[in-house]
């Protein structure tokens, strides 16, 4: 029987929306595959084992807690030594990560202590016999690649929202895992966990994301960006270009584009950004696109679902007020 | 410090291009290619290092075809020391096999720092620093925006989603570098002259196997055609009920 090893990331002892979406992800393609086994393995400080029930609402079979102590602080090694030998030990056919910046920093140290094909930043995937079939943007979203990995156990990590995390309810059996190695040696010692920046929603789970450029003229005007964002309730977060972020009006950890971070919320609104091609490599798989921006042949307008032209400064308070209004009479 | 950077020849970043009749593949006519951008990035980091710690050396690792050289001279006119070409016909896709190819010459050299960028522009995949790392048992910080050196050790800050991360690490490491260590800089003509003389010596590639590979290359899903609501602020009311009725996202 087949069976995926699913990381499931934690922040503050609580799963992330990304962990949801990987387990979802690792059901369908082992019910695809002729039905299987999906383990979640979480991994954090004590009481990191709460989470258990909430891995088998998105359909785990066997929740695999590793607690200890000094996982408190992120340790690469430690975690990427213990999930391989969870790998090897369940004769799994799979592990899959989330894409995130934890994912991404662990998913290649599996592999490597593995030996095993890894496939990264994967948008969809199937299990197909002997090979795994995934699906991979490339050239900076240029281009969307089709992978055959071969070998058993293979590596995948999940770029977060590709896919919807959908509830699928099991009985879960609850195991505690030991460290492959002590979680209090590591190599790279986290100092230091700076304060969230740019709002306590993360731009990756965001279902909203408004994002402002340099058409704002100045760092205080940002207000009416995140004033749009308010009006969502909740649900937004905000984004910036390059050139914002080189002026230092907003933090560069919310930069969206190639250099910075790759989005695919529901709604992604455009405020006063042109559309450089290294802006769109970070949005353009967005559900719904909306531009503002006073230029008509601006390229952001080329990947916008909905444009309006005209100057931001009118069109954004007009539209928070709309956008509140809407959301506050909303059938709940 | 003795400072390797591996550096990837990718196409142009700003290029549109098309994909080639055999649909796994670019197609090469009038492409231009480029330093990786973050590997770029990666050379300008290694540099400022050794000018600020005092004398050191730079070296420029690349595996690729022979037109690679081009970029590794680009690296040398920058600042970079020496340049090492690992000569391959074909590039994989598959990171690990680079890996083991790059962990080959890179082993035994007694590196400081081992400098990767984030991630290569072409594959957007970000595993082959860190399988280096594993390969050669170094320690390793994966897309860092700040670097400290002081001594036998580092510290290095990750931005994370939400937060940004401060670590510590001793040397030798392996580090993957994002933006914010610094602008590369642009080659001066008396570094375009001088890199023509600085070493670059050439050596086969030793990939490992290969088991990750393209099996078919699309152009990205065609967005539906977009659509101008309206013009200023007027056109408010109908772009909400679009968003509302249409589009629904606002449920
Ligand atoms: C290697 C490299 C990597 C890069 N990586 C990234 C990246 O990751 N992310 C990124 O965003 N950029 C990146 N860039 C930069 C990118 O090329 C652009 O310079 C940047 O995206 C432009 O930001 P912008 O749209 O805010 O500014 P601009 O291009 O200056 O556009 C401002 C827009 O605002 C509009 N505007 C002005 N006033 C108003 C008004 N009153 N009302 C309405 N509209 C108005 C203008 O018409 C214009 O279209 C990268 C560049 C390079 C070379
Ligand atoms: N062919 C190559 N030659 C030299 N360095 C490479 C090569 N491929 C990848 N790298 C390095 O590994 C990093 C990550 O590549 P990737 O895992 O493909 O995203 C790149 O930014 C480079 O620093």
């Amino acid at each position: 029987m087949t069976s995926i090893l699913v990381f499931a990331e934690t922040r503050e002892n609580r799963l992330r929306q990304v962990a949801f979406e990987a387990i979802t992800a690792a059901r369908t393609a082992v019910d695809a595959a002729g039905g299987g086994e999906v383990h979640a393995m979480v991994a954090g400080s004590v009481g990191v084992g709460s989470v258990a029930s909430d891995l088998g609402r998105y359909g785990a079979d066997v929740a695999l807690i590793l607690e200890d102590a000094a996982l408190e602080r992120y340790n690469a090694e430690a975690v990427a030594a213990t999930v391989a030998a969870q790998i090897t030990a369940g004769g799994h056919r799979a592990a899959l990560f989330s894409s995130s910046a934890e994912g991404r920093d662990i998913a290649p140290r599996v592999a490597g202590i593995l030996g095993a094909p890894i496939a990264a930043d994967v948008t969809a995937f199937t299990l197909d016999g002997d090979a795994i079939t995934a699906v991979h943007p490339v050239y900076t979203g240029k281009a969307i690649a089709t992978l055959r990995l071969e070998g058993t156990p293979a590596v995948l990590s999940q770029r977060p929202g590709a896919v919807s995390a959908v509830e699928a309810p099991r009985e879960t059996t609850v195991e505690s895992v030991r460290p492959a190695i002590d979680p209090a040696s590591a190599r790279v010692v986290v100092t230091q966990l700076g304060a969230a920046v740019g709002g306590t929603l993360d731009l990756g789970e965001a279902p909203v994301i408004v994002a402002g450029g340099r058409g704002l003229r100045e760092a205080a005007n940002f207000a009416l960006v995140e004033a749009l964002a308010d009006a969502f309730g909740g649900t937004a977060a905000v984004g910036a270009t390059r050139a914002v972020t080189d002026d230092g009006w907003r933090d560069p950890s919310v930069q969206i584009g190639q250099t910075g971070r790759l989005v695919s919320p529901d709604l992604y609104i455009a405020v006063g950004i042109s559309g450089a091609i290294q802006h769109l490599a970070g949005m353009r798989t967005s559900k719904v696109i909306v531009a503002i921006n006073r230029d008509k042949d601006a390229p952001i307008f080329t990947v916008a679902d909905y444009g309006i032209v005209g100057d931001l400064f009118e069109v954004v308070p007009k539209l928070t007020e709309e956008i509140k209004a809407a959301v506050d009479h909303r059938p709940s | 410090m003795k400072i390797a950077v591996c550096i990837k020849r990718v196409p142009d970043t700003e290029l549109r291009f098309t994909i080639a009749a055999d649909g796994q593949s670019l197609d090469s006519t009038g492409m231009k290619y480029e330093i990786s951008t973050f590997d770029e990035y990666a050379v300008e980091a290694a540099l400022r290092l050794n000018e600020a710690h005092g004398p050191g050396e730079v070296t420029v690792v690349g595996l690729g075809p022979a037109a690679l050289g081009e970029q590794l001279r680009r690296a040398m006119s920058m600042g970079a020391d020496r340049a090492i070409h690992l000569t391959a016909d074909e590039v994989p896709f598959d990171g690990a096999a680079i890996a083991h190819a790059l962990a080959d010459a890179l082993e035994g050299q007694s590196y400081d720092l081992i400098l990767f960028g984030r991630n290569a522009t072409d594959t957007g995949n970000g595993v082959v620093g860190p399988m280096v790392a594993h390969q050669l048992n170094l320690p390793c910080v994966t897309g860092i925006s700040h670097l400290e050196i002081g001594a036998g050790q580092g510290t290095a800050k990750r931005v994370l989603e939400g937060a940004v991360e401060t670590v510590t690490f001793p040397l030798p490491a392996v580090l993957t570098i994002d933006e914010g260590l610094g602008r590369p800089r642009i080659p001066s003509l008396k570094g375009i002259m001088g890199a023509k003389k600085k070493p670059l010596a050439e050596s086969p590639a030793e990939l490992g196997p290969v088991r990750v590979s393209v099996t078919a290359l699309a152009p990205p899903p065609d967005r539906p055609p977009g659509r101008i609501v309206g013009q200023g602020a007027d056109a408010v009311p109908e772009l909400v009920r679009l968003l509302r009725d249409e589009a629904k996202v606002l449920s």
